[in-house]
């Protein structure tokens, strides 16, 4: 074991090591960020070591003894939720359109108070390791279990390779490593720390990036509010002149290039190089249009811009975002994490508080990054601007928050922000792989192939062996994947867990008739109506595909898939009248009892 | 669990009214989140212009809502811990002792 570990230890610093060297011509290193680094790597590896000697049962591995308090679960479920994803995206979303952010953010914190309400606490009466233990506890076993993995598995890759990708293209900004050899370092730290310290080195890497995000972000939006005394108006005014001057200078220069451009265009002379005029012109005129544009979005960052184009959108984004987060298999897996029912809603209360706080901070960050990076030459790619005009960001899209740690709080902020956002992608992927691994070993190896008939060693084991053909997995497709675009695979990880995993997992608790050939339909049939329409909605059919138009308006399918998947399950349901389906409504009674009480559910194991 | 245990349980009228009254009360409050959070998003999709009014300075009547969102769902979150864990954990408690009794 110990041998595995240096060897592991050896290729990651090697990993290391080759990037640096390759980076240094690219980028000028940032030498504070890879130190905070560096210390946050050793004490996580300092803490996995520690994890490793306490995790000897498959309770240990799966569920950390079931040992974690409400206030650490909560922290540990805000730090799930709080990925580098949702820092840096919603600051830039912020950033960009303004309040529209908000909406997105308000979207992603309102699943769960309703979390709380109906399933916190039977979820942990019911199960004992993952989601598949709840939604199977009075089902067949084989089935559904095989749904609830495939559902577990297909959400859990998804996200993972959106965070991969997301994070070989951070690290390679930040810290001047090539792309591949970041992906393939945040690969083995990750099946480091999920083999070595199972869940209890995985939550504990999660609270500490929670309390390292959470600072850093309280730092930069008190940064902020200093900046404007205390005043949200000052600052709101501040950000919409800055973008109203901005938006109108360049405006003007973009309308005087393209008048030039297509004067040079129409007294060109025969011998002229035609081609490159008209291309010039119409680049002039693409960013003179997008320029006059930017105008009209500036003055309205406010107020709800054109975020939600039509209540369908609205309606199926919004239940993809409250339902998907109630399916996802890395959050559900951390209510078996806590000692009891009690402690599981206290989970739900601070991680509910710590990520509105988020959220909040995020805001003014955006709004901060407005004032302080938006037309500060320091911060544009002026190369970019120089083709396309307006305010490009240096490093991308994504960028506001980590620039505007630089205005308020100099390199050595700057270096503290970066080395926080790379822990953020190491935390988040191993709660990833840690529940792909337990579908793959608890699921799918001891229940499906070996009936429940596995020792706890063995099933230990598969689940580390699938921990790192996962993180393998993962390497490879976050390299293969480097140039798609991943928005639409975090979109379609939240419409497959709110149309195949909540469904079938909701209605296993709430409704008695449930059967399972009723879940097995309905649950399919939710995954594949999901992943169809996602295929093809403009988001994958036009981006990706490159068709003029797509087949399906939407960019969000989860009122229709989620609608499937209620429909079919309710009809396949009550439509089965074998034997094994009465016994299955039979033992509802004895499941709601547990789940309402607590009686014979797991308990903690004390160290 | 025996198939007899669950008959008393059921049967317990202490358990009966845990189940009535907790179930009422999550779904209440669930309902208030799903009306509240669905009718901000109807408003945004329908009349923007209504979160655009103006307040006081630049800011918008949109601002206060977005935030008080966010902080009503904590407050709730908050409410339903309070109540489940004192007075519905002490029901399931007294539930449990009645069922070693008996």
């Amino acid at each position: 074991m110990k041998k595995i570990f240096t060897i592991f230890l050896a290729l990651g610093a090697f990993a290391l090591a080759s990037g640096l060297e390759g980076g240094v011509e690219k980028q000028p290193l940032n030498i504070s960020a890879i130190v905070m680094f560096l210390v946050f790597v050793s004490g996580t590896l300092g803490i996995t070591y520690w994890a490793a000697k306490r995790t000897k049962t498959a309770k240990d591995f799966y569920a950390a003894g079931g040992g974690i308090t409400g206030f650490q679960n909560g922290l540990a479920i805000a730090g799930d939720y709080m990925s580098a994803a949702s820092f840096l995206g919603i600051s830039a979303m912020v950033y960009e359109k303004g309040y529209d952010g908000l909406i997105y953010s308000i979207g992603f914190l309102v699943g769960w108070p309703v979390i709380l309400f109906l399933m916190s606490e039977r979820l942990r009466n019911l199960g004992k390791y993952t989601f598949a233990d709840v939604a199977s506890y009075r089902l067949k076993q084989t089935p559904i279990r095989t749904l609830a993995a495939s559902g577990s598995i297909v959400t859990v890759l998804l996200y993972l390779i959106a965070q991969m990708v997301g994070a070989g293209q951070l690290i390679q900004m930040l810290f001047g490593l090539p792309y591949s050899s970041a992906v393939v370092l945040v690969g083995i730290l990750m099946i480091l720390y999920v083999t070595f310290g199972g869940m209890l080195a995985t939550t504990w890497v999660q609270i500490i990036k929670a309390v390292l995000l959470l600072s850093g972000a309280t730092f930069m939006a008190l940064a902020v509010m200093v900046h404007f005394g205390f005043s949200p108006d000052a600052l709101f005014a501040k950000a919409m002149e800055i973008k109203m001057t901005s938006a109108d200078a360049a405006f003007k220069l973009a309308s005087d290039a393209n008048a030039t451009a297509q004067a040079a265009l129409a007294s060109a002379a025969p011998d002229a190089n035609i081609t490159a005029l008209t291309d010039a012109a119409n680049q002039a005129s693409k960013n003179a249009a997008s320029a006059a544009k930017e105008i009209k979005a500036a003055s309205g960052i406010l107020a709800p811009g054109g975020f939600l184009p039509d209540p369908i959108s609205a309606i199926s984004l919004g239940l993809a975002l409250m339902l998907g987060t109630a399916g996802l298999p890395h959050i559900l897996m951390r209510f078996f994490t806590v000692a009891d029912a009690k402690e599981a809603r206290k989970s739900v209360f601070y991680a509910t508080g710590f990520i509105g706080y988020f959220y909040i901070l995020t805001f003014i960050i955006g709004f901060g990054a407005i004032v302080m990076v938006y037309n500060n030459p320091q911060y544009i790619d002026a190369a970019k601007q120089a083709i396309e005009g307006g305010y490009p960001l240096l490093g991308g899209k994504n960028m506001p928050a980590i620039h505007l740690a630089q205005a308020v709080g100099g390199n050595f902020f700057l270096g503290f922000i970066s080395a926080v956002a790379f822990a953020t992608i190491l935390a988040v992927v191993s709660g990833l792989t840690l529940a792909g691994a337990s579908a793959i070993s608890h699921d799918l190896y001891a229940s499906v192939f070996r009936h429940g008939r596995v020792d706890e060693a063995t099933e230990m084991r598969v689940s580390k062996m699938a921990t790192v053909v996962l993180g393998i997995l993962a390497i490879i497709l976050g390299i293969i994947f480097e140039k798609q675009n991943i928005a639409f695979m975090v979109g379609l990880a939240f419409a497959v867990a709110a149309s195949a995993n909540f469904p079938v997992l909701f209605l296993s608790m709430f409704w008695k008739k449930l059967t399972t050939r009723g879940a097995l339909v309905g649950g399919s049939l939710g995954l594949l109506t999901a992943i169809t329409l996602v295929i093809l909605s403009p988001v994958v059919w036009v981006d990706v595909f490159k068709n003029a138009e797509a087949i399906f308006p939407y960019k969000h399918p989860a009122l229709f898939s989620v609608t499937v998947a209620f429909l079919f399950t309710w009809l396949f349901s009550i439509t089965d009248k074998s034997q094994g389906a009465k016994d299955e409504i039979a033992a509802f009674d004895a499941q709601d009892v547990r789940s309402q009480t607590g009686i014979g559910a797991e308990g903690a194991i004390s160290h | 669990m025996h198939t007899d245990m669950v008959k008393d349980i059921l049967a317990n009228p202490k358990y009966q009214e845990l189940v009535q009254k907790r179930g009422r009360f999550a779904w209440i409050l669930s309902l208030i989140v799903i009306v509240v959070y669905f009718g901000f998003v109807l408003i945004v999709a329908f009349d923007p212009k209504l979160l655009a009014i103006k307040l006081y300075g630049v800011t918008t009547v949109a601002i206060p809502v977005g935030v008080a969102i966010i902080i009503m769902s904590f407050i709730l979150t908050g409410i339903y811990v309070k109540r489940a864990n004192s007075e519905f954990d002490d029901m399931v408690t007294e539930i449990k002792n009645s069922v070693k009794k008996g």
